[in-house]
């Protein structure tokens, strides 16, 4: 695990969106979207519902293709890129609805996790060779570790996904997200639907992984609270233009972006 | 959650049979297995035979359909490939039994490759739809393309020979089809330790999240065609050792429903419900055929009935798990197991 | 060139039985999204109610299909209230298993209560050949496929023009809305499935006069699969469009592969050649809605 650093000025940035224009139809999701993230930072997205942020996310992790504009992971072009190629460029994320593999076991979905990082072939794991056995031995060792008992889950590791209640579902996966091992991690409304209890230890998990993994975070979130207190920039979408983008102090008194949050009537 | 089972290393927690009760199960099941031919009658030693073979095959339509979730009614032409690969690897080029039994599994497993190719553009309902005109076409070559296969009239088989033993009674062949069920049994349970079987199951229960975690969603679905289809190309070549003769007939559309009601009953997704019901799909009309049998002496109208009940039974069988117990036998095993786990204690 | 237009119109009047067959099965995926893989059987019992309606109770044609049409529509009715509304929700291989099973329980009762005997119906229609120009065309090819166009234009006609129709169309486009406004969605599913076992009993009728009748009837169930894709599983038109295709299709694949290749039967794998080409070239068919995942 890396310690925490600041980005250096000569460091990458850890993504870089330049001028993305989606449409699906006739409904244009994302208008001349343009940002940076500096790298072991936690950047915010926020806007109203429908502004795109999804969409945006979606881009980057290449499920949606763009009809114009880049992104670029650490300074590579990924915008052609399949997106099954993309987590081995250090990219992961997690989702507003929940995608965990409801009919497998904590365990095994945070170890599918680590897939693209694992070489094990077909004919190894039919005979469980020992080449297959030690990956394996491995990867529960790293799993064990680096997630279950950071997440404070390891209680849950034979429970099968589908029995667990809403706040651990999540927490699963963000763990299935970090055996990604991740440079730069995408979270989609990763306190939504959460006690204030649940969120406490939600965003010092999130802290954690940037504090202690130097791992660059892009957050989707409607929690104002949360956002200020993590975020060290901002980024304001609404009907998929980018309106406003700074420091969360600075944001929050833009006019724009009350504008956009409560109407034109203000 | 069994109590007072505490593992001490990460190894012990990933084996295939965790505790001493497993491990004595796994035991006394290994010998009733080999013990069995010797007490048992020659109808029972076919019967164990059969359904061996079927095992197999089911198997890999489980690997295909209950844990990576992609639903073939083509079965029973992969068997039939292997079958047929087998008998001709014997008859035209000599081959012995363990050259020509693999080759039936190669020559499946090529052609799983071919028909899981459309899993490219379609998925769920249309891709059971394309697996399922893969069935009728296959059907149509095994019947017509009478210069390999010899048409209506079939081809026979040799029984297999090994180093001048012939597997030629049916014990024999019941050690034979059951050690390569038990190896079969233990490769698809290795596959699902490892990454390559996490990676089915995701595909089955989320694949568009599986592909941003790295899973190469069309690579995954062929190889699960492929494998499936091996297992049914090895079912085939035995059971061509088994019954000495291949024909069309022995693989219509009515295997493959067969084999899909075997893993629904037995349970999706599972190993030991794969055996369960295959033993159960296969032994029910045999209990019917004996009923019959006796219920004939009373009123000789009886056996005509055998065949329509025999289909009535199969429907109302499917029906009635889908309807009551979707998770099939393997999870009545389960419900047992957890009742005895905490036994005399009550839930 | 005679050949030809004889083999397509023979087509055009097969397609046109196959249409038919293939339009209760829409209805049923339309509305419901399930696969009934029973469509061949209760074919089957359409044509049987007709025959023992017919043979027993002495009725003329008309009542007869009457008769079975009633039949069928409780049949259908009894099969959704009893094993389809449980499965609801569940995921696509229940629901494919459970039409399969009970096509295999259909098939068991036909054979117990009729017996799997060949069974005709006693003669219904001239037998006089018609002529269409320099074509010969059978009086028992003709006659059934008048009749299945009658049922067709008589199912457009209740689903443009009744209120159980448009509430059926509306319950099959959205579910959510139709609700909103008042329709009962659960009635709208009976209503389904007693349709579609009508349409397949009408559609068993017409098989039946044409090759007889017997419980094994059912197995032409499978002809629809390449219909449906290429109509469009949810596309009425589609299913017209597709029967009169395949039904072509088959029988100038019959006509002019069949001497070239050994041992016959091109008739019935040509379709299912098709169906193939169509999923990778255009899964949805001709008019089917595409299916769109969301993340």
């Amino acid at each position: 695990m890396r310690p925490a650093q600041r980005a250096g000025p000569d460091e990458e940035d850890a993504l870089s969106v330049e001028g993305l224009f989606l449409s699906f139809g006739g409904v244009q999701a994302l208008a001349d979207v343009s940002f940076t993230v500096r790298p072991h930072s936690i950047t915010g997205i926020i806007g109203p519902n429908g502004a795109g942020k999804t969409s945006l996310l979606n881009c980057v992790v290449g499920f949606y293709r763009p009809q114009k504009g880049r992104i670029r992971l650490h300074g590579e072009d990924v915008t052609r890129v399949s997106a099954d190629r993309r987590p081995r460029l250090g990219l992961a994320r997690t989702f507003q609805n929940l995608a965990l593999f409801e009919g497998m076991t904590v365990l095994d979905n945070v170890k599918l996790g680590a897939h693209a990082h694992l070489r094990t072939n077909v004919l190894q794991a039919l005979a469980y060779s020992p080449a297959a056995r030690r990956e394996e031995r491995e990867l529960r060792e790293a799993v064990e570790r680096e997630v279950l008992d950071f997440l404070e889950i390891e209680h849950l590791r034979r429970r099968t996904v589908g029995s667990l209640a809403y706040g651990l579902r999540k927490r699963v996966e963000l763990g299935r997200a970090l055996a990604m091992r991740p440079r730069l991690l995408l979270l989609d409304e990763p306190i939504a639907g959460m006690t204030e209890e649940e969120t406490e230890d939600m965003a010092r998990f999130i802290l954690d992984v940037k504090e202690q993994r130097g791992v660059t975070i892009v957050l989707i979130e409607h929690d104002m609270g949360v956002v200020m207190d993590l975020c060290d920039q901002v980024v304001v979408l609404s009907f998929g233009e980018k309106i406003a983008e700074g420091a969360p102090a600075e944001v929050q008194s833009n006019p724009d972006v009350i504008r956009a949050y409560l109407g034109k009537s203000h | 959650m069994r109590i007072g089972d505490f593992k001490e290393s990460y190894a012990a927690d990933e084996a295939l049979f965790r505790t001493p009760t497993a491990r004595a199960g796994l035991a006394a099941l290994l010998a009733a297995l080999a013990l069995f031919p010797l007490v048992a009658g020659e109808y029972l030693v076919y019967l164990a035979n059969l359904v061996g073979v079927l095992a197999i095959g089911a198997l890999g339509l489980n690997i295909l359909t209950g844990y990576t979730g992609q639903i073939s009614l083509g079965h029973a032409a992969f068997m039939g490939i292997g079958s047929y690969a087998a008998a001709v690897a014997q008859t035209r080029f000599g081959a012995p039994f363990w050259i020509a039994v693999p080759a039936g599994g190669l020559a499946a497993c090529a052609a799983g490759a071919v028909v899981g190719v459309p899993s490219l553009r379609i998925k769920g309902l249309y891709l059971a739809i394309a697996t399922l005109a893969a069935q009728v076409i296959f059907e149509w070559i095994f019947t017509n393309w009478t210069g390999v296969t010899g048409g209506i009239r079939g081809i026979n088989v040799a029984p297999a020979s090994l180093l001048g033993f012939r597997f030629d009674t049916d014990v024999r062949t019941y050690y034979l089809v059951t050690a390569v069920a038990a190896l079969h049994a233990y490769a698809a349970a290795n596959l699902f330790r490892t990454r390559i079987g996490r990676a089915f199951v995701a595909v089955r229960d989320r694949d568009l999240s599986a592909e941003l975690m790295g899973v190469n969603l069309f690579r995954t679905k062929i190889l699960a065609f492929m494998i499936s289809s091996w297992y049914a190309g090895i079912a085939g070549g035995l059971f061509v050792y088994f019954a000495k003769v291949v024909t069309p007939e022995s693989f219509p559309l009515t295997l493959s429903i067969q084999y899909l009601a075997m893993i629904i009953v037995g349970g999706l997704g599972t190993i030991q419900g794969t055996l369960y019901g295959t033993v159960f799909v296969t032994l029910v009309p045999e209990a019917l055929r004996s009923l019959t049998q006796v219920a004939q002496k009373i009123s000789p109208e009886a056996m005509s009935w055998f065949h329509p009940m025999k289909d009535i039974l199969f429907g109302a069988m499917i029906v009635g798990f889908l309807v009551f117990e979707p998770h099939g036998l393997a999870e009545i095993a389960n419900r047992i197991r957890r009742f005895f786990a905490l036994w005399p204690f009550p839930k | 060139m005679e050949l030809l237009l004889q083999l397509v119109l023979s087509g055009v009047v097969t397609g046109g039985i196959y249409a038919l067959i293939a339009i209760g099965f829409v209805v049923v995926y339309k509305a419901t999204r399930v696969i009934n893989f029973a469509t061949g059987e209760l074919m089957m019992f359409g044509a049987f109610f007709a025959w023992t309606a017919m043979t027993s109770a002495g009725a003329p044609f008309a009542a007869a299909v009457a008769a079975a049409a009633l039949g069928a529509a409780l049949v259908g009715a009894a099969v959704e209230r009893v094993v389809l509304r449980p499965l609801m929700g569940q995921r696509t291989i229940s629901v494919i298993m459970v039409t399969i099973g009970l096509s295999s329980v259909f098939r068991g009762i036909a054979q117990i209560v009729w017996s799997g005997e060949y069974r005709s119906f006693p003669p219904i229609f001239p037998r006089r050949p018609i002529h269409l120009g320099p074509v010969l065309l059978p009086s028992r090819q003709v006659y059934p496929f008048l009749l299945a166009l009658a049922a067709i234009a008589l199912l457009w006609l209740l689903f443009r023009f009744t209120r159980t129709g448009t509430a059926m169309r509306a319950t099959a486009d959205d579910q959510a809305t139709a609700f909103g406004m008042g329709i009962d969605i659960r009635r709208m599913f009976s209503f389904s499935w007693m349709l579609a076992a009508v349409t397949a009993a009408l559609a068993g009728i017409v098989i039946g006069t044409i090759g007889g009748i017997s419980p094994q009837l059912g197995a032409v169930g499978l002809r629809i699969f390449p219909v449906v894709i290429l109509g469009g599983l949810d596309s009425v038109g589609g299913a017209l469009v597709g029967g009169m295709v395949m039904g072509v299709l088959e029988n100038l694949a019959g006509g002019y592969l069949d001497p070239l290749l050994p041992g016959g039967g091109v008739k019935d794998v040509v379709p299912f050649a098709a169906l193939v080409l169509i999923l990778m070239i255009r899964p949805y068919g001709l008019f089917g809605t595409r299916e769109i995942e969301r993340l």
